[in-house]
Order: structure tokens, then C-alpha cells, then sequence
């Protein structure tokens, strides 16, 4: 039985393949990785019947094209971007059917920076120390797509999607608002930089990756310049160089850094903040569910 | 023992020192408390990842607050001999340092056993603890931008090898040819925590 496959025939600025990525790594210095924004990631899998852990395509600011070989079902979630089948359009957010040998595109999303394309049957090239994902920083996992890569799709998984279309609260297109904790490192800083943190927005600059999104906004300034010894860090950390401009931590941070983390973005609210794209403003707020 | 949480994603614990940290991890280790996925051991913490979902960080407080350290028991993971040409670029730099002579820096960094602490920076790095305490440095003042792979270096209280070719601040002292990290090899790091290390001076 011949295996069907997708090639790539166009990428974007940045498409990379992306599972749950490789947790309990870190005694080897090994970073978790995986889907920036995993809940879309887990949806898109669940309209194809797929196991939740499934690897697909992460797509950043759209403009993949990929050609069927052989039928193919498939879904597309995350950033909301005009999907098109042999220049038909087609809804994201529900399975679609692609006949072998159709060119399979996604446009430009108007709101959100990374959109999902899962394949009935998973994206199955071959996993690095467990894992499909790309680690942008290890330089662990797959190459990211260039034009004429073939990934091979998986064996289909013996249930169906029993989910047609799945409502979904599209990004937010201008003001984000992330849920905060303060800690573990806020003695650090001056008495009002936690105040100033949730007073103004920040802005998410151009220097933003899956490592982390750099920040724009008002200096967070600290107590003294003691040096912090290299500690454990969490996907949602604000970590605070010396210019006071916090960097946010998404999939592929370190799993150590050397500089104190004033606050760290509650769990809910990490794939929203994968979601906020260059020149968007953040605005952060206390609180949140216990 | 200071417990500072992560929002609902971790738990960093802070300790006295590095032995502190490692009885706390090899405890941990043994018996995790649910929903911790993985422990990030370092210098003077022990950081606790949870599964947001499972996991409830005021439980895993409790959990770690009960959890009696377990002293010396790192595990045993065996000894691995790593040749070294001591011409490193900092080698009269961490002479001038620690007030030792470039000669007496090579006899005291392959003199003792070193043994892997924990992991970090970068795939396959590990960081080696126990060695003379007359070799404990400063960073450099402004790192590297291109240490090649196989650089040996000192900071602080630790020694390490560079897995591959990066950006790094640390005093170089020499190099190895060793690969310490191949992906493709089972298991791919050499430096797993518990290995002890002994280096040997090799000709160039």
C-alpha cells in the first residue's frame, strides 16, 4: 500500500512541523518545544480524528501551499486565514476533504500568527528524541519547510471525527489582555515595576520568535544589579534583561535563564500571547482564577 | 527552602547550595508528586513543571515540603575520561585569576573528579560540580560571540564542555575532541547528571 504524502510547494515566512514537543528533557538541556498555541494544535488533530499529540504544520502568517498525493483529510485552526482547495473556498475550524493530486493553500490571516494544518493520520517524519517538533533554538527536529519537501502522512486512526465544525473565538485584533502572576523573582525589582508592568500596554516587536516575543513598552527597573545564578524557566515567563524590557517565553525558551523573572503568564492565556503578532499591543492584568 | 510559584505552570525552589538542590532533586525524582512533568535542576534551585491541567501548585508545595532530601543519592551513572589540550584562549586569564601558574590550572582541572550536576544552556551541556575549589572564577566580562565546539571552560564553581558551536562567556581553557552530544547516538548526551568526569591532558 502506497503512503500518502503532502508535498510543499510554498511556505510562507515560516512553516515548521509541530507536535506536543519533548517534555522531561531538561537534564539533558533539552527544551519542551512543540506547538506555540496548543490548543489549536490539539483542536485541529481532534476534527481529523487524530490523537490530540498528532504532529502537523505550524504556519506562521500563512502563505503555505502543499499538493495532496493521495486523499487527504484535513483541518486548518489557530490564526484564521482564507483556505482554499483547488482555489475553492473552504471553512477553517472543520474537516476538509482533499482529493489526491489538489493543491491545498492558505492565505494571509487577517488576525492572529499561527495558523495549523493537521492531515488525517498525522504528519509522520521521522521523531527526535520522541518528538516531530522543530526546536528553533536547539536546532533539534525536522529542517523547517522549504518548497518541495514530501512529508509522509500516517496510517488513519481508527476513529472518526465526530466534530464537524468547531466554534472557536478568533484572536483578538488589537488589545490583548494576558492574566499575570507575579513571581518568582518580583523582589527583584523596584516596588513600582509591577505596577508599571500592568499600567500601559506593551508592544510586541519585529524581534519575536518561537523563543520568545521581545517587548516594547515601559522600563521595569531593578532593586540593585546583583547577578541571578541560572535558574529553571517556564513557557509565560516575563524575563527581564538589564534594559528592562520584558521578553515573553514561548515554546522553544530555554530551560534555564540568567535573568529574574518578574511575572509569569497564567497557563490559559500562553496560546492567545503565541497568537499576538508584531506591532499588536499587550495589556497585562493581575489576577485571573486561582 | 523558599517555595516562589510560577503562575499555575511550575514551582521554584530555592536553596542554601548545589547539594541542597540535588538531594531535593534526587528525592523528586524518585516520587513525583502528580502532574510534575519535568525537574530543571540548577545552581541554588530546583525548578517543578506542572501540567496546568492536573496539576494543583498549592499540592505540590505540600508534596515538596513533605518530601525528605535524599543526601548522596544522585545516581551512579559511571566514569567518562575526556581528553583535553589545555591551550585554551583564557588559560593565562584564569592563571592570573586564581593566582595559580598556567601549569599548576591544568594539574588542578584534571586532578580531581568532576561529576555532572545538572543540565541547561544548550542540548548536551552539563554542568560539572565538585572539582578544586582553587579553580572557582568569574565569567568572562563580555561573552563570545563563536565558541567552537569542544571548548572546555570554567565559570563560578563549574566546568563544561560546549556541545556545538555558540555563543558562550566562559573561560576556555582548552578543548576536546570528544562529542559530548550526537542526536543520533543512544543516548545522545555523554554528560547525563550522575556521570563523573575525569579529565586527561592530551597532546595537541
Amino acid at each position: 500500500m502506497t503512503r500518502s504524502t503532502v508535498e510543499v510547494l510554498a511556505t510562507g515566512p515560516l512553516s515548521t512541523v509541530q507536535d506536543l514537543g519533548r517534555p522531561g528533557l531538561s537534564g539533558i538541556g533539552v527544551g519542551t518545544s512543540g506547538a506555540a498555541d496548543r490548543g489549536s494544535l490539539r483542536l485541529a488533530n481532534r476534527l481529523c480524528g487524530n490523537d490530540e499529540s498528532a504532529a502537523a504544520v505550524e504556519v506562521t502568517l500563512g502563505g503555505l501551499t502543499v499538493r495532496a498525493h493521495g486523499d487527504l483529510v484535513i483541518a486548518v485552526t489557530g490564526a484564521p486565514c482564507p483556505v482554499t482547495i483547488d482555489g475553492r473556498g473552504e471553512a477553517p475550524n472543520a474537516p476538509l476533504r482533499v482529493p489526491g493530486g489538489a493543491e491545498v493553500r492558505l492565505g494571509t490571516p487577517e488576525r492572529g500568527l499561527r495558523s495549523y494544518l493537521a492531515v488525517r493520520g498525522g504528519i509522520v517524519v521521522d521523531p527526535v528524541l520522541g518528538s516531530r517538533s522543530t526546536d528553533v533554538l536547539a536546532g533539534l527536529g525536522p529542517e523547517q519547510l522549504g518548497p518541495g519537501r514530501i512529508l509522509p502522512v500516517g496510517p488513519a486512526p481508527h476513529g472518526h471525527p465526530h466534530v464537524d465544525i468547531a466554534p472557536v473565538a478568533p484572536p483578538a485584533i488589537d488589545e490583548v489582555t494576558l492574566d499575570i502572576v507575579p513571581g518568582p523573582r518580583h523582589d527583584w525589582f523596584t516596588p513600582e515595576a509591577l505596577d508599571t508592568l500592568v499600567s500601559r500596554p506593551y508592544e510586541v516587536t519585529a524581534d519575536s520568535n518561537r523563543v520568545g516575543m521581545r517587548l516594547a513598552g515601559p522600563e521595569l527597573p531593578r532593586r540593585d544589579t546583583a547577578e541571578l545564578p541560572s535558574e529553571g524557566m517556564v513557557t509565560g515567563a516575563l524575563q527581564v534583561p538589564p534594559n528592562g524590557l520584558p521578553t515573553l517565553f514561548l515554546a522553544d525558551h530555554p530551560s534555564t535563564g540568567g535573568y529574574p523573572v518578574i511575572a509569569v503568564v497564567r497557563a490559559t492565556h500562553v496560546d492567545q500571547a503565541a497568537q499576538s503578532r508584531p506591532g499588536q499591543r499587550i495589556r497585562f492584568r493581575l489576577g485571573g482564577k486561582r | 527552602m523558599r517555595m516562589l510559584p510560577c503562575a499555575d505552570s511550575g514551582l521554584l525552589v530555592e536553596l542554601r547550595d548545589l547539594d541542597e538542590v540535588l538531594a531535593l532533586y534526587a528525592a523528586l525524582d524518585a516520587d513525583r508528586p502528580p502532574g510534575v512533568v519535568d525537574l530543571v535542576p540548577a545552581a541554588r534551585t530546583l525548578l517543578l513543571r506542572v501540567d496546568p491541567d492536573t496539576a494543583d501548585i498549592a499540592e505540590v508545595q505540600d508534596a515538596v515540603q513533605a518530601t525528605r532530601p535524599s543526601h548522596g543519592g544522585q545516581q551512579e551513572r559511571g566514569l567518562l575520561r575526556v581528553p583535553v589540550v589545555y591551550d585554551g584562549e583564557d588559560l593565562a586569564e584564569v592563571a592570573r585569576l586564581t593566582g595559580l601558574t598556567e601549569r599548576e590550572v591544568v594539574e588542578a582541572h584534571t586532578g580531581t573528579e568532576w561529576r555532572v550536576a545538572f543540565g541547561g544552556f544548550a542540548p548536551g551541556f552539563g554542568y560539572l560540580s565538585g572539582g578544586d575549589s582553587r579553580l572557582v572564577v568569574p565569567r568572562r566580562a563580555e561573552p563570545r560571540t563563536r565558541v567552537p565546539v569542544g571548548a572546555v571552560g570554567l565559570a563560578g564553581e563549574f566546568s563544561g564542555i560546549y556541545p556545538r558551536t555558540s555563543p558562550g562567556g566562559w573561560q576556555l581553557i582548552g578543548r576536546t575532541d570528544l562529542e559530548i552530544w550526537r542526536v543520533d547516538r543512544d543516548p545522545p548526551a555523554l554528560l547525563r547528571p550522575g556521570v563523573r568526569v575525569r579529565f586527561e591532558e592530551a597532546t595537541a
